[in-house]
């Protein structure tokens, strides 16, 4: 039952709520109990034809022969679509906002680099002549050495997943293999603790298993347009990312979507839009292209799995010293969107409490699984569960009441955060003393009389003095077109720059390849664009 | 090549057509066979069908109970006269897969799946089957150790020997998900007893290896004994011999091993 | 490929349309009779989504094999609304917010009716039993089980 605590904080918040605390009626909610909401596959279109595509049998593998002589001849097939028959067969999502490189084919042409990674589409008359199709392609693979496990796969000599990223890691700004966070002197501080509690935590990949499975429908429309029921989550990140795919201006889509059975984050990777305008482009005829269960759950692309090594310093009084960690994140075969979950993770650190000494470490890995994406709280969700089991064991370690021992080290109004921002509406303790209360779990009175509006600030604002990584320069980047943009490519690239100083990445804003639109700020990655 | 549907008036007929067509499938309840043709399953192309009325009876009178194969969970449920297999019959699926799913069907259906079989293959039950030369009887287990080349013939029908009391037979499926989920793990065990002490022990188990098994070693350690918590913790420690599971997205192996002990021996003391 | 002609009542009316060989009821409801309410889920029978009531009794039409219910009744959730008012389990899942995405509200609504046309007064446990098959993905059966609940009158709406 949702209760408000508004005797909490309650001069900071105008009371005059309308909304809060009231029910409302969804907006669609007759729709969805009268089952007239309109999802992507509600919509039966004259002619339609059926999408499926062929999938990688190997995990990575060299495409010798694909041989379709008998697939093209199978009853009821209109189209074989191949690689070549994509327009632009490179791409990453974040290209939109020129964030990473182009790493992944909609169709594979001379290498799959996880199983299941689609290789062929064909467009049939109905489901069954395309499955019938499929079972008709041969496919001549050379196996090539696998990796599975991010260690693994960052070790000199693993096999090389993806040719774009040959560490096996994503690059930031060119230059970084990972992202790094300095506050203080996590060693020094390491060194002169009481205790010190080394863990690893492991976190595997998890499906959305949306039940509305990914698809999408294209149909020729007037004016050269194509009309596209989709059941993407972010209708015009797909409108752009298929307009790069098949190089046509965006306008050219009319994308119908909002009506979502269910996403999760797993709908948000543009996997099913492309083919099926593709193909509605090559038969002139409506495309459909739905995944099946068995495709969502295996192929489709998961919340990444992550491993995560933590190591804290702490006193016998119960306060963290220092918190060292390294975390790597499973990006399976391409980066999608793991680029980003990094990103977050390291913003993250080191969880909600204020730690003088913070030294992190997070890398976007690159291994011959499934790819991963986006998944409510990506990037955080596991580092939380690695951080707050920790917590525990600390708790345990020093003697202390796990909640008392959260609200000893939470942070508070006024403190820095290790990323260097000052810690605002901080409001921790009080969840802490909230749970506590509910769950009828004895505090003590110290702990129950704290505050985040109380003692925070003063020398917990400071920023501490920071060693400098010793590091090598860096080699220089690969000259790569990274960026949504059609214009040849004139612009020349700023040299590779000296490592910046000491504290932390990104560094400044550089210029970038040309590209359309205006300038604009991409809060995400602190880079500005233009 | 499309998907050809035949209907058939006997179940001899169905048999012959199936016999006869290696893509052909008989379709009972429609889990399995609806299910491969919807994922793409092109070595189906022939649906057979029958209409007899015996493949959907149910004979619960006497000691000896026979079921058709075409009779679903839910009229199982709706037996009284069949109470000991209620408690297997209700652990499939929901109220729509029980409408559906056949006892027939549920002898082929693979890991994690198959619950049912668990309990008849516990209970030594005899599958009658109609092949392309005649009909047959055959011990469960033979049928199950042979299932894979069996798909040629028709199932009519299985029959079993009541338990003599409820004490008599129990049945457990480990679920991840709750009230409903693919089984972990399927535990059966018939333990009729003479004189005071265990005579014919079966015990049957689900998902510990590629079809049901019986937990033999499980069996002589309670065979000729009472059913005392020493006796239970024996069979329990062997519950793991002879069993091959394999990893699934419900369990692994290794899981599968740790736990079959475990819930051998709450099943077998009667715990929650 | 060849047709089968199929004949069967459609919440109430009757329907007449030919189908491919080894199509499924899904499949023949939503493309050849313009039924769009039963939602394709998985087509193995594990998520519900696809219910439907043939001769009053629960079933995954992904499932069925269409021509098997020839002659037979078949209700969906098209047919739930009675006119132009709504089901006391329309009114109820509306009321007590069981629809987030409202992909399985389809299918839950059917296994409740198949629920309540057999047992007005279900305990919360039989209506734990009755949904038990349906899955819903946003997680909220709480909302749904409570507005079964409401629908039957066996508790006032949470």
């Amino acid at each position: 039952m949702l209760e408000l605590r508004k005797d909490i904080f309650a001069d900071e918040r105008d009371d005059n709520l309308k909304e809060i605390g009231k029910g409302t009626q969804r907006q669609d909610m007759l729709g969805h109990i009268t089952g007239t909401s309109s999802y992507f596959n509600d919509h039966k279109l004259q002619g339609m034809l059926h999408l499926k595509v062929v999938r990688s049998t190997q995990a990575h593998a060299k495409l010798r022969r694909i041989d379709t002589t008998d697939a093209e001849r199978s009853a009821g097939v209109r189209r074989i679509i191949r690689g070549t028959d994509v327009p632009v067969n490179l791409n990453t999502l974040l290209s939109l906002i020129n964030f990473g490189k182009d790493d992944e084919p909609s169709l594979a042409v001379d290498k799959v680099r996880y199983k299941g990674e689609p290789i062929l589409a064909i467009v049939a008359d109905s489901e069954r002549e395309a499955f019938e199709a499929i079972a008709k392609v041969r496919i001549d693979y050379e196996p090539l050495p696998t990796v599975f496990d991010v260690e693994d796969a960052l070790k000199p000599g693993a096999p090389v997943v993806n040719e774009t990223y040959p560490k096996n890691a994503f690059i930031y700004h060119d230059v970084y293999d990972h992202q790094r966070l300095r506050f203080g002197d996590a060693d020094a501080a390491l060194a002169n603790a009481d205790h010190v509690l080394e863990q690893r935590y492991q976190m595997s990949p998890i499906e959305h298993a949306p039940t509305e499975t990914n698809g999408a429908i294209a149909a020729p429309d007037t004016n050269g347009r194509y009309v596209v029921y989709t059941s993407t989550q972010a209708l015009f990140f797909s409108v752009d990312t298929c307009a790069k795919i098949l190089d046509v201006p965006s306008n050219t889509f009319h994308f119908i979507g909002g009506t979502v059975g269910g996403g999760f984050g797993g709908k948000v990777d543009t996997l099913t839009e492309p083919l099926a305008i593709l193909g509605a482009m090559l038969t002139g005829r409506p495309v459909r292209y739905v995944f099946g269960r068995e495709e969502e759950m295996q192929y489709g692309p998961p919340r990444g799995a992550e491993r995560i090594y933590i190591k804290d310093g702490v006193m016998r009084d119960g306060r963290i010293v220092a918190r060292k960690i390294r975390a790597y994140f499973d990006s399976g075969a391409y980066t999608r969107l793991s680029s980003y979950a990094a990103v977050k993770c390291a913003a993250h650190l080191p969880g909600p409490y204020t730690i003088p000494n913070v030294y992190g470490d997070v890398y976007c890995v690159f291994t011959n699984r499934t790819p991963a994406t986006a998944m409510r709280g990506f990037g955080v969700t596991a580092m939380d569960f690695a951080i707050e089991c920790q917590m525990d064991k600390l708790a345990n370690l020093v003697g202390m009441d796990p909640m008392e021992f959260r609200i000893l080290n939470a942070y508070r109004d006024g403190d820095m955060k290790a990323h260097r921002r000052e810690a605002k509406n901080t409001a921790l303790i009080e969840c802490v003393q909230v749970a506590a209360e509910k769950a009828k779990w004895p505090i003590r009175d110290e702990f129950r009389r704290a505050s985040s509006r109380k003692d925070g600030g003063g020398s917990r604002a400071a920023i501490p003095p920071t060693p400098t990584d010793v590091r090598a320069r860096p080699a220089a980047p690969a000259q790569q077109r990274t960026t949504y943009d059609r214009a040849p490519v004139t612009a020349t690239r700023e040299p590779p720059r000296e490592p910046p100083p000491p504290t932390p990445p990104p560094p400044p804003p550089r210029p970038a390849a040309p590209s359309h639109g205006a300038t604009r700020f991409s809060s995400v990655f602190g880079t500005r664009r233009r | 090549m499309a998907v050809t549907v035949k209907t058939f008036a006997s179940a001899s007929e169905a048999a012959g057509a199936i016999s006869s067509d290696r893509s052909a499938r008989y379709l009972g309840g429609g889990t399995l066979v609806m299910r491969a043709l919807n994922e793409g399953d092109v070595s189906i192309s022939t649906i057979v069908r029958a209409s007899d009325q015996a493949l959907s009876r149910i004979d619960a009178s006497g000691p000896r109970i026979t079921l058709g194969a075409g009779v679903t969970f839910a009229r199982i449920l709706g037996e009284r006269d069949l109470a000991f297999l209620h408690a297997p019959a209700r652990s499939i699926g929901g109220p729509a897969v029980r409408n559906m799913g056949t006892v027939g069907g549920n002898l082929f259906a693979p890991n994690p799946y198959g619950d049912f079989t668990v309990a008849l293959l516990a209970l030594d039950a005899t599958v009658a089957l109609q092949g392309g030369f005649g009909a047959r009887d055959i011990a469960i287990e033979e049928f199950l150790q042979s299932r894979e080349r069996q798909s040629g013939a028709l199932v009519l029908s299985v029959s079993c020997t009541r338990p003599a009391n409820a004490e008599a037979f129990r049945y457990r499926k480990v679920a991840r998900i709750k009230p409903k989920g693919g089984s972990v793990i399927t535990l059966a065990a018939h333990l009729p007893v003479s004189g005071g002490r265990i005579a014919g022990a079966r015990i049957a188990l689900g998902s510990m290896a590629a079809t049901q098994i019986r937990a033999k070693a499980a069996e002589r350690a309670l065979e000729g004994r009472t059913l005392d918590t020493a006796n239970i913790n024996a069979a329990a420690s062997t519950a793991i011999e002879g069993t091959s599971p394999a990893d699934n997205a419900l369990g692994s192996a290794w899981y599968r091993r740790e736990i079959v002990g475990v819930h051998l021996r709450r099943l077998l003391s009667g715990q929650e | 490929m060849s047709k089968t002609p199929l004949q069967f009542r459609h919440n109430g009316r009757d329907v007449a349309i030919f189908v491919d060989g080894g199509a499924n009821l899904l499949v023949a409801l939503r493309e050849l009779v313009g039924d769009m309410t039963p939602k394709f889920g998985c087509g193995q029978g594990g998520c519900g989504t696809c219910s439907v009531l043939i001769d009053g009794e629960l079933h995954l039409s992904c499932l069925t094999l269409a021509e098997t219910v020839a002659g037979h009744s078949v209700e969906t959730l098209d047919g739930l609304k009675q006119g132009p008012n709504l089901h006391p389990l329309q009114r109820a899942f509306a009321d007590n917010f069981a629809a987030q995405c409202g992909y399985c509200t389809p299918g839950m609504l059917m296994a409740a009716k198949a629920l309540l046309d057999r047992n007005p007064s279900p305990s919360r446990a039989d209506v734990i039993e009755a949904i038990s098959g349906n899955i819903c993905r946003c997680t909220g059966y709480e909302p749904i089980i409570n507005a079964i609940l409401a629908a039957a009158g066996g508790r006032a709406s949470a």
